[in-house]
């Protein structure tokens, strides 16, 4: 760089501090409602509805579902966007008014300021009655999203390969799901346990442990006071499990090229036993079964092996909840395809999801949870926000792959350390930020 | 010969009636015409190259996550935070894998340049295969080896085809997955390599290897005392893009491992401080120390060999 370049690049970087910091968009339209409408025939507009599901973007089933609203609506237009990388690429769409007319709520976005970015879709007090999860998008008693689907965490495993290694009753402990696994080596050819190492974002369902093991609706208050990798604490439990897996050898031999799309079939057809996931991926695994012509009914789906006064516990959770943009030009056209989509479109039972609504019946893929018993509870969000900043602050990244993978690696040699040193690490990180962070 | 030219030059202009002194107007048109020319570029460069370094460095006094309204100036901040956590940096060693890999690169690329710059069967074709892998989209290339070092993939079954069975996890270990990833991206830029070396080999006058071969230089001789000395700047020039490339490795891991097993590098975790855990202003703050450092290292290097002319004659 001759001194020219340098100068200019001076001049360039000393303009850059005058800048003001100008970022976002402005709070205009804080605070906006978007109403439900009263006339269904008069409601007008044209809206783009931003989705994770591209699969259903391709194959035109959002489409079917738009031509069915429209049945009700017959002036409203919905367009789809669908985005591969959606939390990323709606991030940075925010800092513009531009999101789409109905979005997912990115994870990303501080509850506080839910009301700068969405429209109100109603009071908690009112919405609460009739919908599941509404404390997810609560700021200030109102609601701001609405998930369409409720989901449960879970073992997604192969019925046929399990009965075959001998196992016939649901593992009642992590030391008992070991044991299964074993015998799942020995006895049969499958893996008994796939990781998904490369995809990343499967390990991260490991969170989703939190409240399973110990039945309890607090956990998500737990996560923020407490250290979540004290003796007994559930993400601690969880985490031991999967160490344990991969210690003693039960999963695919190569984690690091593992494959998403080839596991479903290579489960539905028994050359995996078992992985942990949620309700939402049962229809993926049963359709892949399908194609592969093998038993759909194969796939089954188990709790977390930890009892609760004799009994199995699952978590229940929105999946992304459905918002307006505040922006929106239609956000009446908005709110009811948001209402729609929730209460009319049948999407919950084509997904074999539970449903948002509190009176709707559950899946039939929950039938032997029903049977078992197995106690659902829906964890308490209060202080859902807080967690998300001590992640973000400790840089510890429970819903991001890495430290999964780091565990993956330390269990299986690739990573120098021992299990206490390393969960030891994630609690020191952990409550380092619940102390600098204040209560 | 050259004087008589001169000559013959310096008579042509003075016979030429001198030209009108140009009035100001024209000069004035004259000194503004190459901005003209330079306006697009000069625009496209600001906007998209100046521009946004300009606005990273604003945002790397503030603690923006990257998509809240509200932002805090808080001065250097940042920056000390950059320098006093020692984890930040250890991701370099990774860039020793890459370093290594382009030492293999610019010794490979060299001598198939060289060879592939005199007479051989099949030239152009084996410059196509070598050029061809550059070509391909960065996305494409960490799928496509993804495949190849998985468990029983493309090398896999091409070792068992000459009797190895390694039964090795290619990217299981960190230092295995390194090598793997850090020989992805020699098969990807030795073609960029090879073509800078063989546009450079090729400049020089043709009638220098017929006179040292009159002289009795082997190929060797050639390479050592005409190739060596007349690619020198370009050779300089690939060095340093092949260093500061090394620091700030991205798109391969990111898309084959993105990050796990050890094959993190300082612009992987940049991107996960910015996305993951939403400290942009960190981030930022990360990424022009990460420009700085690459601008010290170029200069470090241009001051250790300077650029000087090349002179074969």
């Amino acid at each position: 760089m001759n001194r020219r370049t340098a100068m200019s690049l001076a001049v360039v970087a000393s303009a850059a501090l005058l800048l003001p910091g100008c970022t976002g968009t402005g709070g205009s339209s804080k605070g906006a409602d978007a109403k439900a409408p009263d006339d269904p025939s008069k409601v007008t507009g044209t809206i783009k509805v931003l989705t994770v599901r591209t699969d259903l973007v391709q194959d035109g089933t959002l489409k079917k579902y738009a031509a069915e609203f429209n049945k009700t609506y017959p002036k409203v237009k919905v367009e789809f966007e669908g985005l591969t990388n959606y939390e990323a690429e709606v991030k940075i769409r925010m800092n513009t008014e531009n999101y789409g007319d109905v979005l997912l709520i990115p994870a990303v976005i501080k509850k506080a300021d839910y009301p700068r970015f969405f429209a109100s879709l109603g009071t908690q007090a009112e919405r609460s009655k009739k919908y599941r999860f509404t404390d997810y998008t609560t700021v200030d008693g109102k609601v701001y999203g609405q998930s369409p689907v409720g989901v449960a965490p879970g073992f997604i495993y192969n019925k046929r390969i399990w009965k075959e290694a001998g196992v016939t009753e649901w593992p009642a402990t992590p030391a008992e799901f070991i044991a299964d696994l074993k015998a799942i080596k020995a006895r049969t050819d499958a893996i008994p346990y796939y990781t998904n190492f490369a995809a990343g974002w499967t390990l991260t369902s490991w969170t989703y442990v939190d409240g399973a093991v110990s039945c309890d609706p607090q956990a998500t208050t737990k996560l923020a006071e407490d250290d979540p990798w004290a003796k007994g604490a559930d993400l601690r439990v969880g985490d031991t499990l999967l160490y344990d897996i991969v210690k003693q050898g039960l999963v695919e031999k190569d984690p690091t090229t593992s494959n998403w799309e080839e596991s479903k079939p290579r489960t539905a057809k028994g050359e995996i036993a078992t992985q942990w996931l949620g309700t939402w991926a049962i229809v993926q695994f049963q359709d892949a079964a399908k194609k592969a012509g093998v038993n759909p009914d194969d796939i089954g789906f188990m709790p977390f092996p930890a009892q609760t006064g004799g009994k199995f516990c699952a978590t229940v959770a929105p999946d992304y909840n459905q918002a307006v943009n505040v922006h929106s030009k239609y956000k009446e056209a908005a709110r009811a395809w948001i209402d729609w989509f929730t209460d009319k479109s049948g999407y919950v039972e084509d997904n074999l999801s539970i449903s948002p609504l509190k009176d709707a019946p559950m899946p039939q893929v929950l039938k032997p949870y029903e049977d078992q018993g197995v106690k659902l509870i829906e964890v308490d969000d209060a202080q859902g926000a807080r967690v998300k900043q001590l992640d973000s602050d400790s840089e510890v990244g429970i819903y991001a792959p890495e430290y999964r993978q780091n565990l993956v690696d330390l269990a299986r040699g690739a990573r120098k350390g021992t299990l206490d040193g390393f969960l030891g690490d994630l609690s020191e990180r952990w409550t380092d930020a619940q102390k600098n962070l204040g209560s | 010969m050259t004087d008589t030219t001169e000559k013959a030059a310096v008579e042509v202009s003075a016979a030429a009636p001198v030209p009108a002194p140009a009035s100001r107007r024209t000069r004035a048109w004259r000194g503004v015409t190459p901005w003209l020319f330079l306006i697009a570029p000069l625009a496209l460069l600001i906007t998209f190259t100046y521009a946004p370094i300009v606005n990273m460095l604003a945002y790397s006094f503030t603690d923006w996550d990257g998509v809240s309204p509200v932002l805090h100036y808080t001065g250097v901040e940042n920056y000390q935070e950059v320098f006093t956590r020692p984890d930040l940096f250890e991701v370099f060693w990774v860039s020793g894998y890459y370093l290594a890999a382009s030492a293999v690169q610019i010794v490979l690329a060299l001598y198939f340049a060289t060879i592939l710059s005199f007479d051989v069967r099949f030239r152009n074709f084996f410059k196509g295969v070598l050029f061809f892998p550059y070509l391909i989209n960065g996305v494409a290339i960490g799928f496509v080896f993804l495949y190849f070092f998985q468990d029983g993939g493309t090398l896999d079954s091409v070792l068992s085809l000459l009797g190895v069975h390694t039964d090795h996890a290619w990217l299981g270990t960190p230092a295995s997955a390194n090598t793997s990833l850090a020989g992805v991206s020699v098969w990807r830029y030795l073609g960029l390599n090879f073509v800078l070396f063989l546009g450079a080999i090729q400049s020089i006058p043709g009638e220098l290897y017929e006179a040292a071969e009159l002289d009795g230089a082997n190929r060797w001789h050639q390479f050592r005392h005409i190739i060596a000395p007349g690619i020198k700047p370009v050779l300089t020039l690939t060095v340093i893009l092949s260093i500061s490339g090394s620091l700030s490795v991205f798109e391969i891991p990111y898309i084959m491992t993105g990050g796990a097993t050890g094959t993190e590098t300082f612009v992987i975790q940049t991107v996960n401080l910015a996305f993951r855990f939403n400290k942009t202003g960190l981030a930022s703050a990360a990424a022009i120390v990460l420009l700085l450092i690459i601008l010290l290292v170029t200069w470090v290097q241009r001051r250790l060999v300077p650029d000087d002319k090349v002179d074969l004659v």
